[in-house]
């Protein structure tokens, strides 16, 4: 419960019907996309505008409160779990399409609009904002920021990283900074936007952000290959690539996610191929075309088993769309499921997949296996069951494996979600402890109370994996 | 909190804990993919409570021991509207439909309502709705104040305490009710017009079969048109979908078995639904009955037949369709959509009609606020719901709103009627809008 004299100041800030603490409010806050975590905040509120977020991170930084701020959590790494207790800050009022400026090729958002309704709302306008995650739907740009989300078209287009131009953020202690612009060049000091993309709400809270667009691709091709094995997909990938071709979207599945995600959107998947590649191309027409039909060569000639060309743009959307329902497709098998997003150079994808399987059954645990193939993103995804507690240790230890793996690669322990809590005791595998050390700085310099996002990224008890932890 | 309320929420605790399906409950992966379907999130400005997310977070604190069924809780399970907008959404397929029915059972059976509220309750859910005789009788009494003029029933039952402003509004768009003689004799058997195609059961349903009796007959008559054979099994009674819904499981369990029953014996490939209430519930009793193993498969039986009349007619086919032109716009009904996911046959037969112009409205899968006795208990957030609809239903400028469920119908009439559009603007059950096209059809066909 936060102490009289705080909940005096934040209602005053905020109106009382903004400041929540009813036994049931706590409860729906306290949770996100993650796997077993939870834990109550002391209170949830409702900040107006940028104004409201500066007087009240004030208030929590005199009150040592932490504040989590929260879009729709959606993050797995238990980003927005409020395990320190404290507020959890809503974005319900912060959710406005400032600008879209057809000139610059510029949209300026508040921090809770929905990813998709934005993406709609410039393409209205013939722009493309390309950062697709798979909960798009659902997800904030707030959030998408904060992780630094990638989606299917990562591998053309990039990520939010490379769309984020400028944001206006409040520092913990209430002062308001903002950087970059409508800029296609900046170079004025050090890079805060490029730091505040995926700092996890541990530095401060972005109230708005610049992001930039490009214009739509003119048509855009679906196709579908089938392979007896990951390996021979693998070929494939990197037979495309060093060919120089740069398709939008080169997922892969693996065949017990095919299996699943057919049972769940019923399109037709083959369900007994080993693995499939999900491939799209966009652009003018005459180069998606040659693109394409240069792919299905390459499909062919390492080995695919079939190649379907989506004749329609609907039959393409189909097969995209059962993609991004994969995750939680798998969420059908098991209560619950554990999803990483261990990622290594694209040239050892198909390696990487075979040491997951090893993995999966050194340690008698069930692992399927998707992702972007094409920037080497995976997603090993393990179905289980939280209530029973041998197989979570075991769980736990292969995920540390997989992640060891990746590392001697020369990947990474997270892609695209993040580090929170889930993944911190590995952080200084990737970076070193130099390198925690140099972000542990930062986040001193920023945040001396340590009031924003507390427990995240930086892990009480590094390299103990806690995913079992309550 | 005095020693009886504590008591109750103990014991409410304990049914949770010994009732609600847990697997299910942890089934919810918390992705928040539903957000974005769920009327009420969207409506509170995106209360996560109010989210099927929440509700299930909520429902699961209870079970964990983590939470109190307070009265924040029974009040937000309450303002869940159970049209299962939810469900679809999800790929994690969880049955958000099934946890709710459960948790409402639980606090239904321990709660203690008022005695009018009681009374009220009583008299409907066990009263009138299982006896298809007496809700003949209620409509006789009906017919009969309607006639004279006097609206006495709601008072005598002191249902106008509960209902306020929103039944006045009710009242007013309540469909002429058939006289008590008419209501005697229903049919029990149709010829199809010619070659028979298929053969039908129909599940005439209590209000389908009396306050909407002319559905019910442009319904046979369309079976008929479409050459289906239909039987009509007498011994049929009231689906129990107001009582599942309300936390009266029991009796709707009762009147499931009489169903099942009833259609047990006769030559037919289909029972035939024309209310998506009723269909929902009806696909379902093999569910409602899980747990008595002489029963369910004798459920899943009937369940594997149960049928919207939008599937059969558009899959036999309908005589051609004409009507004077007119834009149509059409509301889905959530339980058909969701539940039975029925949802490409009405628009298709819609767009069939010759003078039709369909417009579809946004967010026509979104529900318009009925929800059974939903817009008698939660009436502010139904009509913050039905404004909403009607904002959408006007940017198509429909002349004619299409339904497929008497709530539905009820509720976009009363639409129609806040808004002042009477004399512009009306709100159809799809069969009799059918029943209308096919009979102006014919009529063309002989001019030509
Ligand atoms: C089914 C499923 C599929 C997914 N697919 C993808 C995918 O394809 N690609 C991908 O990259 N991710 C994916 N994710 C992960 C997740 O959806 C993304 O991380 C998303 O960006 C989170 O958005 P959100 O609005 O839910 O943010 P939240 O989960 O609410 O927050 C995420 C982080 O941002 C911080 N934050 C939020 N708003 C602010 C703000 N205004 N200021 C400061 N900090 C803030 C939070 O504190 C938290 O640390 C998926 C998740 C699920 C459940
Ligand atoms: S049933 Fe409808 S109102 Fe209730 S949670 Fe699901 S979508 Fe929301
Ligand atoms: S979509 Fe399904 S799994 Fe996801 S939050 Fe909603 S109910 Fe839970």
């Amino acid at each position: 419960m936060l102490n009289k004299e705080v909940r005096g100041k934040l209602e005053k800030i905020v109106g009382r019907e903004n400041l929540l603490d009813s036994q049931q409010d706590l409860i729906v806050y306290s949770y996100d996309a993650t796997p077993d975590y939870q834990a109550l905040p002391d209170a949830v509120i409702k900040p107006r505008h940028k104004e409201d977020v500066a007087e009240i991170v004030k208030v929590c930084n005199e009150y040592k409160v932490p504040v989590v701020p929260r879009g729709s959590a959606t993050n797995l790494c238990a980003g927005t779990t409020p395990l320190e207790g404290g507020l959890v800050m809503l974005f319900n009022y912060m959710k406005d399409i400032i600008e879209i400026d057809e000139e610059n090729l510029t949209v300026t958002v508040q921090p809770g609009v929905i990813t998709l309704d934005m993406i709609k709302a410039v393409e209205e306008k013939g722009l493309f904002y390309p950062p697709d995650p798979s909960s798009m739907k659902i997800s904030t740009i707030g959030g998408n920021i904060n992780e630094c989300s990638g989606g299917l078209r990562g591998l053309k287009y990039g990520v939010t990283r490379d769309y984020v131009i400028g944001i206006e953020f409040v520092m913990p202690d209430g002062s308001i900074v903002k950087t970059g612009g409508k800029l296609a060049k900046d170079v004025a000091g050090y890079d805060l936007t490029r730091l505040m993309v995926g700092s996890e709400g541990t530095l401060g809270i972005i109230t708005e952000a610049t992001l930039k667009l490009i214009p739509v691709p003119e048509t855009k091709k679906t196709m579908l290959a089938l392979y007896d094995s990951l390996e021979a997909a693998g070929n494939t990938v990197s037979k495309i690539i060093s060919n120089r071709i740069i398709p939008a979207t080169l997922e892969f599945l693996d065949q017990p996610t095919i299996q699943v995600v057919e049972d769940f959107a019923n399109i037709g998947l083959p369900t007994e191929a080993g693995a499939i590649l999900l491939i799209e191309q966009d652009g003018p027409e005459e180069v998606v075309e040659r693109d394409i039909q240069r792919m299905a060569e390459i499909c062919e000639e390492t080995n695919a088993l079939s190649v379907q060309i989506a004749q329609s743009p609907e039959e393409g959307e189909a097969l995209t769309s059962a993609r991004r329902s994969a995750l939680s497709a798998l969420a059908r098998l098991k209560p619950t499921t554990i999803l990483e997003d261990a990622t290594v150079p694209r040239s050892k994808i198909a390696e990487m997949v075979k040491a997951i399987e090893e993995i999966a059954d050194k340690y008698n645990v069930k692992i399927c296996t998707f992702g972007h193939a094409g920037d080497g993103n995976l997603h090993p995804t393990c179905m289980t069951d939280a209530r029973n507690r041998d197989e979570m240790q075991r769980v736990e230890q292969a995920f540390e494996d997989i992640f060891a793996k990746a590392i001697d690669m020369g990947g990474t322990i997270t892609g695209e979600h993040g580090v929170g809590v889930m993944k911190s005791p590995y952080l200084s595998w990737k970076v070193g402890e130099a390198g925690v050390e140099a972000m542990r700085a930062i986040k001193q310099a920023f945040d001396p109370n340590n009031i924003m996002n507390p427990g995240k990224v930086f892990a009480k008890d590094a390299r103990k994996r806690v995913v079992v932890q309550r | 909190m005095s020693v009886e309320d504590s008591k109750r929420k103990t014991q409410i605790v304990q049914d949770f804990q010994s009732k609600m399906d847990y697997d299910e409950l942890l089934n919810c992966m918390r992705c928040g993919f539903c957000l974005p379907s769920c009327p009420t999130y969207i409506e509170t400005g995106g209360d996560e409570a109010a989210s099927p997310r929440g509700r299930i977070a909520l429902m699961k604190a209870v079970v964990d021991g983590k939470m109190e069924p307070d009265k924040d809780f029974e009040d937000q399970l309450s303002l869940c509207l159970g049209c299962r907008a939810c469900e679809p959404a999800c790929p994690s397929g969880v049955k958000y439909g099934h946890l709710l029915e459960e948790a409402r059972d639980i606090l239904q059976a321990k709660k203690k309502h008022s005695l009018p509220v009681k009374f009220v309750r009583r008299f409907f859910f066990d009263q009138v709705f299982p006896h298809q005789n007496r809700m003949r009788t209620l409509n006789s009494l009906m017919w009969f104040y309607q006639k004279s003029g006097v609206q006495k029933l709601a008072r005598a039952t002191n249902m106008t305490r509960i209902a306020g402003k929103n039944m006045s509004t009710m009242e007013k768009v309540l469909p002429a009710i058939p006289s008590p003689l008419k209501m005697k004799n229903r049919p029990e058997h149709i010829e199809a017009e010619g070659a028979v195609k298929k053969k039908v059961a129909f599940f005439s349903g209590c209000l389908m079969d009396t306050v909407f009796m002319e559905t019910n007959d442009a319904t046979l008559y369309l079976l008929k048109k479409a050459n289906c054979e239909v039987v009509i099994p007498q011994t049929q009674n009231c689906c129990g979908a107001l009582h599942a819904h309300s936390g009266e499981k029991d009796t709707a369990k009762e009147l499931a078995k009489k169903n099942i029953e009833a259609f047990e014996e006769g030559d037919f490939d289909y029972i035939i639904s024309n209310a998506g209430g009723c269909g929902a519930l009806l696909v379902e009793y093999d569910y409602l009955l899980k747990e008595e193993p002489v029963w369910k498969d004798r459920a899943k039986a009937f369940s594997d037949k149960v049928m919207d009349i939008t599937e059969i007619l558009y899959d036999a086919g309908l005589p051609e369709m004409e009507l004077d032109p007119q834009v149509v716009t059409y509301q889905d009904s959530c339980h058909l959509r969701n539940v039975m996911r029925t949802a490409a046959a009405p628009r298709k037969l819609l767009q069939s009609i010759k003078g039709v112009t369909y417009m579809e409205m946004k967010e026509a899968d979104q529900c318009c606020g009925s929800a059974g006795t939903y817009n008698i208990i939660e009436q502010e957030m139904s009509m913050q719901i039905l404004d909403h609809k009607m904002a959408n239903v006007e940017k198509t400028e429909a002349a004619t709103i299409v339904t497929a469920n008497p709530g539905c119908l009820l509720q976009m009439k009363a639409g129609v009627e806040r808004e002042g559009k009477r004399d512009s603007m009306r709100a159809v059950h799809i069969v009799d809008l059918l029943a209308e096209a096919v009979k102006y059809g014919e009529k063309s066909l002989q001019k030509a």
